[in-house]
């Protein structure tokens, strides 16, 4: 079952139940990966039992070339 | 007797800090690193692109060299604040570079948003390095507020025209207690060393290094002139004159 949820500004569609479901779903590397659940940041150890639902609104960052 | 620069409890024995942007390609990064010998590189932050490249910017980055983190993106003080908790997440420690800009233009920093940040930032035990338009007094407020320096830009970001903010630079490095760094506009190795002449604790280069022909070159060419302007203030520079004074002595030529 699929949900929708909103990731980095985009409506998708997730099979995933938890943080870390959606991280292997998309295949992210996680060194250095950050998520946002809702406005509030959440470890990377505490993705395994973070529930998403439909309707979440998630930023998935990391860093990147800058000045 | 070391002449280390000590911020935010790391010790550095280079006085160059360079950035992770605009590279033609990122594998220049660990070959700049290498022959400038700089120990502090910037970096930003942004949302994970899923078509993108399958490497972080981190594999380009020896571990030994300290990671700064910018806010730039940053239009306010609450979104700098954001940045910085979600870069601190990271795990990559707790230096931040504080870059507020709503300029499109010169990209000038907003000083007063900037003031914010540090305020709110500092207290939560942040190392930070404000990028600013060159103000004592907005130096003064920011090293009472706990910014571990203060960066006042030379000239607006990637223009490579040098210190253009030189007298105000001078106040700055004349009257303030935390490290100037010297960050924006630097465009040439000579510069470089001006402002360590000056009097600068270090200097921040990105654009003049990355958009080299040779950026590994350029970087060994920034790391000397460091070297060689941070030499020259230490052993104090003579004064000038308007007037010649002889090289070579006045008496007992021959006839």
């Amino acid at each position: 079952m699929e949900i929708a949820i909103r990731v980095n500004g985009q409506d998708e569609q997730s099979a995933a139940t938890t943080l870390s479901g959606l991280v292997a779903e998309r295949q992210l590397a996680t060194r250095s990966l950050v998520i946002e659940l809702n406005g509030r940041i959440v470890s990377q150890a505490d993705w395994p039992t973070t529930r998403i639902s439909a309707g979440d609104v998630l930023e998935l960052l990391n860093f990147v070339g800058g000045g | 007797m070391a002449d280390e620069l000590i911020l935010g409890g790391r010790t550095f024995r280079s006085r160059l800090f360079t950035g992770t942007g605009k590279f033609a390609s990122r594998s220049w990064i660990p070959k700049m690193l290498a022959a400038s010998g700089s120990e502090m590189i910037t970096v930003a932050l942004r949302r994970v692109d899923n078509s993108g490249q399958a490497e972080n910017i981190l594999d380009f980055i020896p571990p030994e060299v300290v990671l700064l983190p910018n806010t730039s993106g940053a239009r306010t003080a609450e979104e700098a604040v954001r940045i910085a908790r979600i870069a601190r997440e990271a795990g990559c420690g707790n230096f931040i570079k504080i870059e507020v800009i709503t300029d499109v233009k010169y990209l000038m920093p907003d000083n007063w948003e900037t003031l914010r940040a540090t305020e709110i930032l500092a207290k939560e035990g942040f190392v930070v390095l404000p990028y600013i338009l060159p103000d004592l007094t907005l130096a003064r407020r920011l090293e009472e507020a706990g910014a571990a320096a203060v960066m006042p830009l030379g000239a607006p970001i990637g223009t490579n025209r040098g210190l253009q903010t030189r007298e105000l630079i001078a106040m700055l490095i004349e009257n303030c207690r935390v490290p100037v760094v010297v960050d924006a506009g630097i465009g040439r190795p000579s510069q470089a060393a001006e402002a360590m002449e000056m009097g600068a604790a270090a200097v921040l280069v990105n654009t003049a290094i990355a958009t080299a022909e040779d950026p590994a070159t350029m970087g060994r060419a920034f790391g000397l002139a460091v070297e060689a302007g941070r030499l020259a203030w230490t052993a104090k520079l003579s004064d000038q004159s308007l007037s010649a004074r002889a090289s070579s002595p006045l008496t007992g030529f021959l006839d």
